[in-house]
């Protein structure tokens, strides 16, 4: 296995306040990777960094043979990154299957934007049919529900056909039938990508996880199996915090 | 080299009223994010006031008539906050263009209240004269932007009422559930910028005469201010308008009054290419 | 920072046959009113007002695909308006001057061409210049501000500034431009008697025709993918990013083709008004063709264009009738839309046809 995305010693600095502090990670090509950590511990700083939206005050981000620090976030996003958020980013205005059309034609140059868009391109059929959107394709993004939103988003991002896939609480908000629907979509996605997830849902990480990175405080804390780090005496300690038999619980 | 240092109590004055008009600006926008076109017809409203009031009080008008105009352009700023502006809070591109409205309403109004041609008020006469380069009139001008710098200094940073705007300003959910009544503190900020904008307005009667597009000629050069100096940011104004009022005059003496607008914006293109947001940047994580 | 929340919420109807006709129906039907009808009904000075309504629509489009489209607020369209009108307007002068200075030249005391005219000779050149001209000075602006995130209500207000930038150098190089005066007193064009009717009628076409095709153009665009990716810019301008386009791109693309509409309009004022100067292109004059896009509903293209006629007809008859009158219907008038219709008459009609069907 190669490794795909290598960060190193990386730090970031808000007004003084150090959010991450000199974190290493390595994903492997193919790997389905979660981050976790209790609130503040500086995953979705870390997904910002990697995706351009924050600058880190030092270290290395290495995406396949590219730097990614100090590009921009489109430029990051041809690369081969793609990402979603906590909060839905579609585009309302549009139809579902719009939304996947403009993320599949990302690659174009602009002038060749300016036909109209004649029937369904390949990238985004098989996006439709993976998130199982295919019936609302033509619906406005407006009249979806909260889960069919997050499936879109993760749509518009199989459409890119992205080297790595940045997913940011997918299940946050979501009822019990979405998570498992998104669980499903997930394991899918991961056969032939390699993922990153930044999860709070412990439920969700014990069915679906099998690589854990925990972060606390903005530093690295242990990674392992899914085992490895539920028996880790020190996530215990300090993520599972003051009601440790409560969090005993939701990690067995 | 004279003629050089003459342009430095020009372009100073001309910064101090910039920074007293775009003082409410900056607060209206950071805080409710409206842009009130109509800003510059409360300095209209407050110069006509100093040139209704000359026909009592004679040449002390200029200082009867900065309490009065103060409050004269501040309850017109409250009146146009409570009856339309308050329904576009976060939209400043509709409350830009529906104020433009009231702007052009208020300026029909003047003109059929005060007659189009223009008015002069006179200053009195200890403001008269100065020496050297620097008149006395000019030098008032420059002493009440001060002066209303640190009263507002004051007021955000001493007092309750104030702490509680600029918690407004931050976030305004925030403040709101922390029990603060944001729609009073909306009006209060209403009042007292629009309220400076009358001051300024009186300030300008000393600078020259006083019609019915008076607010048309500074309120382009005020939003400017808010643009460089950043959002609701007091530092950040004080600055930009003391830079633009001395870019302004310097650029119209080295070159001529004609080019030195076209200098003063190519100058503020380039700056944005630094600091995109201002000179001073509220902080926050949120994606639009 | 979240500027705009303004956003439109019609659901397009299902597309059947009759929804499909009915737009080419609408076109097909304004298209001869415009081309056949006026010219035969219309005495030649209500021609010419109608002439001067269709040119200011050409900019109310640009407006409309900038803003409604792109959710850029262009508030000095005057600018580029101003530059083709002034492209023009130097090469008339020249062609009338044969050689010599142009009167107003002579007046002000300028004795030799000065070198910034000496191309507008050239009727290829200048007419090249009517639309390079307001598409280079958007492209560099667009392409500096959109780039560093400038927008919103602070690119508005840039291009207020430049407006008013831009009229105060005009008023001021009075031998280059004609001053406050601006250009005027055209003979001809193209060899054509600009004071003949047959001319004037001819004029008018020629700008119906432009408008009806520039029209096409836009709806085109803005139902291409180009037109989906600025609808997306106009709604969540750091999503896009994310998606992998660069948002300043696509703005700078758009503000550039509004501004040579612009400009295209400014050329083809000249001629049938007769003059161009500082006052048509100020501050003002291009808040109140947003104003006009605004009424006429600035989500739709068809909306800006009536926008621009109705509003350029109402002000010529209210202001006839009386002249400080028509400044409080038009503050009035706008603070209405503004609270009550902010989609404008476009909105009302969309929803009126949506409530019969």
């Amino acid at each position: 296995m190669t490794a795909l995305l290598e960060i190193r010693d990386l730090s970031v600095v808000f007004d003084g306040f150090t959010a991450i502090d000199g974190v290493d990670l390595t994903v492997d090509q193919g790997e389905l990777r979660f981050l976790i950590g209790p609130n503040g511990a500086g995953k979705t700083t870390l997904i910002d960094v990697i995706t351009g939206l924050t600058k880190p005050a030092a270290g290395a981000v290495r995406f396949g043979a590219d730097d990614l620090t100090g590009r921009k976030e489109h430029e990051i996003v041809r690369l081969g990154v793609g990402r979603t958020f906590q909060t839905s980013v579609i585009f309302e205005e549009l139809t579902v299957v719009e939304n996947l059309d403009l993320a599949a034609s990302f690659r174009r140059p602009l002038w060749a934007l300016a036909g109209r868009r004649r029937g369904i391109s390949e990238a985004v059929e098989h996006a439709l049919t993976t998130t199982g959107l295919d019936e609302l394709a033509n619906e406005h993004a407006r009249v979806l529900s909260h889960g069919q939103r997050q499936w879109l988003e993760i749509g518009m991002l199989l459409a890119q056909r992205p080297r790595l896939l940045l997913l940011d609480e997918p299940v946050a908000g979501m009822s019990l039938d979405e998570r498992s629907r998104t669980g499903e979509l997930l394991t899918e996605i991961a056969k032939d990508h390699t993922v990153i997830v930044v999860e709070h849902d412990m439920d969700f990480l014990r069915r679906y996880a099998s690589q854990v990175t925990v972060l606390h405080e903005g530093r690295v804390l242990t990674e392992g199996s899914v085992e490895e780090v539920r028996a880790n005496p020190k996530v215990q300690e300090v993520y599972l915090g003051r009601a440790r038999e409560e969090a005993d619980d939701a990690v067995r | 080299m004279e003629g050089f240092l003459n342009q430095l109590p020009i372009g100073l004055s001309i910064g101090a009223v910039l920074l007293l008009i775009a003082l409410g600006l900056t607060f209206t926008f950071g805080q409710m994010g409206v842009i009130n076109m109509a800003h510059g017809e409360f300095i209209m409203a407050g110069a006509y006031t100093a040139y209704l009031l000359q026909g009592w009080t004679g040449r002390a008008a200029v200082l009867v008539a900065l309490p009065v105009a103060f409050v004269v352009a501040g309850a017109l700023g409250l009146i146009l906050e409570r009856l339309a502006i308050r329904h576009f809070y976060g939209r400043p591109l509709d409350t830009l263009l529906l104020t433009w409205g009231v702007s052009l309403v208020l300026q029909q109004l003047a003109r059929d209240l005060f007659g189009a041609p223009n008015v002069q008020v006179q200053a009195p006469e200890w403001l008269q004269g100065g020496p050297g380069i620097m008149p006395y009139s000019r030098m008032f001008i420059l002493a009440l932007a001060i002066g209303s710098v640190v009263a507002v200094w004051a007021y955000l940073n001493r007092t309750g009422q104030g702490r509680r705007m600029q918690a407004v300003m931050q976030n305004r959910r925030l403040a709101a559930t922390s029990g603060i009544d944001t729609g009073r503190v909306d009006m209060r900020t209403f009042f007292i910028g629009s309220g400076l904008a009358g001051v300024a307005g009186v300030a300008l009667t000393l600078i020259g005469p006083v019609g019915p597009a008076l607010g048309t000629y500074y309120i382009v050069d005020a939003f400017l201010v808010v643009v460089a100096g950043g959002l609701g940011q007091l530092r950040g104004a004080v600055i930009a308008a003391a830079a633009l009022g001395l870019l302004n005059s310097f650029a119209e003496f080295w070159t001529d009054a004609s080019l030195a607008k076209v200098i003063v914006f190519v100058a503020i293109v380039g700056f944005l290419q630094f600091r995109p947001q201002g000179l001073f940047v509220l902080k926050s994580r949120a994606l639009t | 920072m979240t500027l705009t929340t303004e956003r439109p919420v019609a659901k397009t109807p299902p597309a059947t046959w009759r929804t499909r006709l009915q737009g080419p129906a609408v076109f097909a039907t304004v298209a001869v009113l415009a081309l056949v009808v006026a010219p035969l009904l219309l005495e030649p000075f209500r021609l010419g007002l109608l002439a001067k309504y269709l040119v200011y629509a050409i900019v109310a489009l640009g407006i409309g695909l900038a803003w409604g489209q792109g959710g850029m607020l262009v508030l000095g369209q005057g600018v580029f308006f101003g530059l083709g009108g002034y492209a023009m307007g130097m090469h008339l002068k020249l062609v009338e001057a044969q050689g010599d200075l142009p009167d107003f030249m002579v007046w002000s005391g300028v004795e030799q061409l000065p070198a910034l005219w000496e191309p507008f000779a050239n009727p290829v050149f200048a007419l090249a210049m009517v639309v390079l001209a307001p598409m280079a000075l958007a492209t560099a602006l667009g392409a500096l501000v959109f780039r560093q995130r400038v927008r919103g209500a602070y690119f508005a207000i840039l291009t207020q500034a430049l407006a008013a930038a831009f009229v105060i150098l005009l008023i001021g190089q009075q031998g280059l431009t004609g001053g406050t005066n601006g250009l005027t007193n055209f003979f001809e064009l193209f060899g054509q008697d600009l004071a003949l009717d047959e001319t004037q009628r001819v004029l008018y076409i020629v700008v119906a025709v432009v408008l009806g095709l520039l029209y096409l153009g836009a709806r085109q665009l803005v139902n291409s993918r180009f037109g989906r990716l600025l609808v997306a810019v106009r709604d969540g301008e750091d999503r896009v990013r994310f998606l992998g386009y660069n948002p300043a791109t696509v703005k700078t693309v758009t503000f550039a083709i509004s501004a040579g509409m612009a400009g295209l309009a400014g050329a083809l004022f000249v001629p049938v008004v007769g003059i161009i100067s500082p006052a048509l292109l100020g501050v003002v004059p291009s808040l109140e063709l947003v104003v006009a896009v605004a009424v006429g509903g600035r989500f739709a293209l068809a909306g800006a264009v009536l926008g621009a006629v109705v509003m350029g007809y109402a002000k010529t008859t209210f202001s006839e009738q009386f002249a400080g009158g028509w400044l409080y219907l038009q503050g009035a008038l706008f603070i209405l839309v503004m609270t009550l219709a902010p989609r404008g008459i476009a909105g009302l009609l969309r929803r009126r046809r949506k409530e019969t069907r």
